[in-house]
């Protein structure tokens, strides 16, 4: 029996080609279409664009509340969700280890990542609208913004946490320090360009929620900044969702150049984690 | 003089005792944080108990049977039924389509980057597949609109402007990266000396791959496939934007249909008052989405457990 | 360096030169050795000797590992299977492997996993596919246990019995040479004794090369031994002369326990 080739292995070939494409289709398709809202968006970005308020006339219509919404909600939800979520994923790991509760907080955090968005608005709407009162207002909108990147910040906080090595806290006990201080005064900081990077990505991510806001009563036509954390407010995504609902074309034109604002703001901000990582941890390794 | 006189004494009190318990500062973090953790656990709790409640009231006066035999939903209209089938239809449909679209381009991705690819091509395909996942969803509702359907009007002739094919498609293509990395995972998973065995015997890649190393990942890869699924029954924008808000219980891709996620962001848009029926109907959906997804999130990890466990 | 082939026919297989290596280090260091058909070898030698590696290259199952390569010849039956025009699948149907901890294959049936050797293969054989299991399994002493299960999974076996359904499932293709890297050494006494009665079976229709790292099991299933140490090939001889009067001094104190 000869050992010679046979037929070369078509079949492999064939299918390593078609495994390819399966790849790269996708990645084309998105590719086309974010050509193709930055080719409508293009005519429409302008400062007059970034700095006007909607109007009824698409040309005159711009993104300032929304956009000024966008960045006061996301400041109040990270001034809320990240002193919670780092405290939470601080005693996770490091007081509360292997403990009954902190299994059961884990299993609970685990299932609260799997939840639909939309459901965080119904509970935004049930107890931060009307069972505190807070009405359809800014901060009942990062209240529930806060409790839906909760999960994420501790996960993030505690993938952290965990690299920090165990020899750092055993130096700081073994000098007579409490938990607290060395958690403080050591592994806080060495853990901090992940944790800062963690929050950066989350809080990129929330930038382009819309479901939850929607249901909470983020208005979608605004003609206002907000004026504090008690008033009505717009954002940029439900701001999109607004024009692109509209049928004149001038609004769609809109919602494509807002799309592009949205769309670099988080570019810009996952390569600030990106950058702020590099460099932190260059600094920690000399 | 003797030695203990030539030492001078370091200090010429006491040391402090060994004794005494963690100062009240540590307990009082300690609290704190613990009580930062049981927030999640409120949050839970939260969630139950807002979506209980308010399914409560409305079971008083609506009945379940109404719920599940009624076949049209009109809770809005003068004329209110509260079958909640089509809504459930059409989130179905649409996440058939979203499935049809991801688990052949998920699994033939997964594949490629753990079976055939060299690390090179890894470390360049996997974060751009990343990359499908990171895009807003708002994003794609757009493009679902705006691009796809219009598009498909010209191949697919009796389409309407709002369909659930198009939101399929593009949701789709949103969740591949979600198979595809958890699909890798799995393959990663099964021991290599099963393809060894294989080659051992003469097989070529491509049988082993499909007779030795997928079946062996099957449980693996149908977690992923289940979770999937649940994102895409969650997902709100897309189908909100694309898909259309007329209920409607049928299994035809190019009509016009309502899932239960585009119903509770009309009426949340609309005027609808706080504390009526109509009102509470949104929580009574909430609460059938969220059971649905649930039920599943917890089969697939049980099912990833398992897997797990037998490999 | 050391050779063998004593019986005046033609080496079955042979290695000839052979050197083998991961990246740039090398783990088997030119290599000649001849094997005559339808005996036992055994190679033995102390832990990371090369012995695995060696017969890794004669199936060309070396070369699968990131990084890994192979220089000189591995002859079968005169013909270089490190030819360019040889196709590795090919030469793998010929000589066959069984692997050190027992592989069965999870997602198949007993009967299944016989068989795979062949519908993995694309050479199902559907009309005498009973008769080609139960001769399998009964030239690996497995029949008379499972003829009642064989839809049973494979995994749902003991040790013993996986490795005997593998060293079935290697012989239902029927090879002409078959390689075992260390078969028994995850297995029991008990387990351990039915295997190598089984070679002494087998080896009257197959050429086999057996890697052990336990000198009384190489004494007591091969005819030639061949000792290695550090990549060389030491010294290869008849077993029952290795062990009673080795050559070279390396070889009497690795057998006399000095080291490794």
């Amino acid at each position: 029996m000869s050992l010679a080739r046979q037929n070369k292995r078509q079949g492999e070939r064939i299918f390593w080609l078609v495994s390819l494409f399966a790849i790269a289709l996708p990645l084309v398709i998105l590719g086309w279409l974010l050509v193709d809202v930055l080719s409508d968006a293009v005519q429409r970005l302008s400062w007059q664009f970034i700095t006007s308020y909607p109007s009824r006339k698409p040309e005159n219509a711009g993104i300032l509340p929304a956009l000024v919404g966008s960045i006061y909600l996301i400041g109040l939800t990270a001034s809320i969700a990240l002193p919670i979520g780092v405290g939470a994923a601080i005693f996770l790991e490091e007081y509360g280890r292997h403990s009954r509760l902190a299994g059961v907080i884990e299993v609970n955090i685990a299932n609260l990542a799997g939840v639909p968005s939309i459901i965080y608005g119904l509970l935004g709407l049930g107890v931060f609208v009307r069972a505190l009162g807070m009405g359809r207002s800014l901060i009942a909108g990062a209240a529930t913004m806060a409790l839906l990147v909760l999960p994420m910040i501790i996960m993030v906080t505690r993938e952290a946490l965990r690299t920090v090595p165990m020899s750092l806290r055993e130096a700081c006990y073994g000098l007579g320090s409490t938990r607290w201080q060395s958690i403080w005064q050591v592994v806080l900081p060495s853990a901090f360009p992940g944790i800062l990077t963690g929050a950066i990505l989350a809080i990129s991510r929330a930038i382009g929620e819309t479901a939850p806001l929607v249901v909470v009563g983020a208005l979608t036509y605004v003609t206002f900044v907000p004026d504090g954390i008690d008033a009505p407010f717009t954002v940029l995504p439900i701001q999109i969702f607004n024009w692109v609902s509209r049928p004149q074309h001038g609004f769609v034109v809109n919602s494509a150049a807002a799309i592009t604002v949205l769309v670099c703001t988080m570019l810009v901000l996952n390569g600030i984690a990106i950058y702020l990582r590099n460099r932190l941890q260059q600094r920690k390794a000399t | 003089m003797r030695a203990s006189e030539a030492l001078p004494m370091a200090t010429s009190e006491p040391r402090g005792s060994l004794k005494g318990s963690l100062p009240l500062g540590e307990r009082a973090i300690e609290a704190l944080l613990m009580g930062c953790a049981l927030l999640t656990i409120l949050t839970t709790a939260g969630i139950l108990g807002v979506l209980a409640i308010e399914t409560f009231h409305f079971l008083r006066e609506v009945s379940l049977a109404q719920l599940l035999f009624d076949s049209e939903w009109t809770p809005l209209f003068a004329d209110k039924h509260f079958g909640i089938w089509p809504l459930l239809s059409g989130t179905l449909l649409t996440s058939l389509v979203a499935i049809g679209v991801a688990l052949p381009f998920g699994l033939l991705a997964a594949i490629f980057l753990s079976e055939l690819a060299n690390d090179r091509a890894r470390r360049t395909l996997k974060p751009a597949l990343e990359l499908l996942a990171g895009i807003p969803t708002i994003v794609y509702g757009y493009f679902a609109l705006v691009v796809i359907t219009p598009a498909l009007q010209n191949l697919i002739p009796g389409l309407s402007g709002f369909n659930a094919l198009s939101p399929g498609i593009v949701m789709g293509i949103m969740i591949i990266p979600m198979i595809a990395s958890l699909s890798e995972d799995a393959l990663y998973a099964v021991p290599n000396s099963l393809r060894e065995g294989a080659y051992a015997l003469g097989a070529s890649k491509l049988p082993t791959i499909f007779r030795i190393v997928l079946p062996s990942a099957a449980s693996g890869i149908a977690a992923a496939v289940i979770l999937a699924v649940s994102r895409a029954i969650g997902e709100t924008m897309v189908v909100a934007i694309a898909a259309g808000q007329q209920p409607r219980l049928t299994l035809d891709p190019r009509v016009p249909i309502q899932t239960m996620t585009t119903y509770i962001v009309q009426v949340s848009m609309g005027d609808t008052p706080t504390g009526t029926l109509e009102y509470r109907t949104i929580f009574v959906v909430g609460t059938l989405l969220f059971l649905i997804t649930f039920l599943m999130n917890v089969g697939s990890y049980r099912l990833a457990r398992r897997f797990r466990r037998d490999t | 360096m050391a050779s063998g082939g004593s019986n005046g026919k033609p080496p079955k297989i042979a290695a000839v030169g052979l050197k083998a290596r991961f990246g740039s280090n090398e783990v088997v260091r030119g290599v000649d050795m001849q094997i005559s058909e339808r005996t036992v070898t055994a190679i033995i030698g102390p832990s990371g000797c090369g012995k695995s590696t060696l017969l890794r290259t004669l199936n060309r199952m070396h070369e699968l590992i990131n990084g890994a390569t192979v220089d000189g010849e591995v002859l079968l039956d005169g013909e270089n299977v490190y030819a360019h025009e040889v196709d590795p699948v090919l030469l793998r149907r010929r000589v066959g492997m069984v692997f050190q901890k027992p592989n069965p294959f999870p997602s198949m049936s007993i009967r299944q996993n016989v068989l795979a050797g062949l519908s993995l293969t694309g050479r199902a054989v559907r009309a005498e596919a009973d008769a080609v299991v139960e001769k399998a399994l009964k030239q690996a002493a497995l029949w008379e246990e499972v003829k009642d299960r064989l839809d049973a999974p494979g995994i749902g076996l003991s040790g013993g019995q996986q490795q005997r359904l593998c060293i079935a499932r290697a012989l239902a293709v029927e090879p002409e040479v078959l390689l075992m890297d260390e078969p028994c050494s995850a297995l029991d006494p008990i387990a351990t004794a039915r295997i190598e009665d089984l070679i002494h079976v087998l080896k009257e229709r197959y050429t086999i090369v057996i890697v052990t790292h336990n000198m009384q099991q190489a004494a007591r299933v091969s005819e030639h031994t061949a000792f290695m140490l550090h990549g060389d090939l030491v010294e290869f001889a008849a077993t029952n002369k290795l062990f009673t009067q080795p050559s070279d001094r390396r070889t009497e104190d690795y057998i006399t326990g000095k080291f490794g």
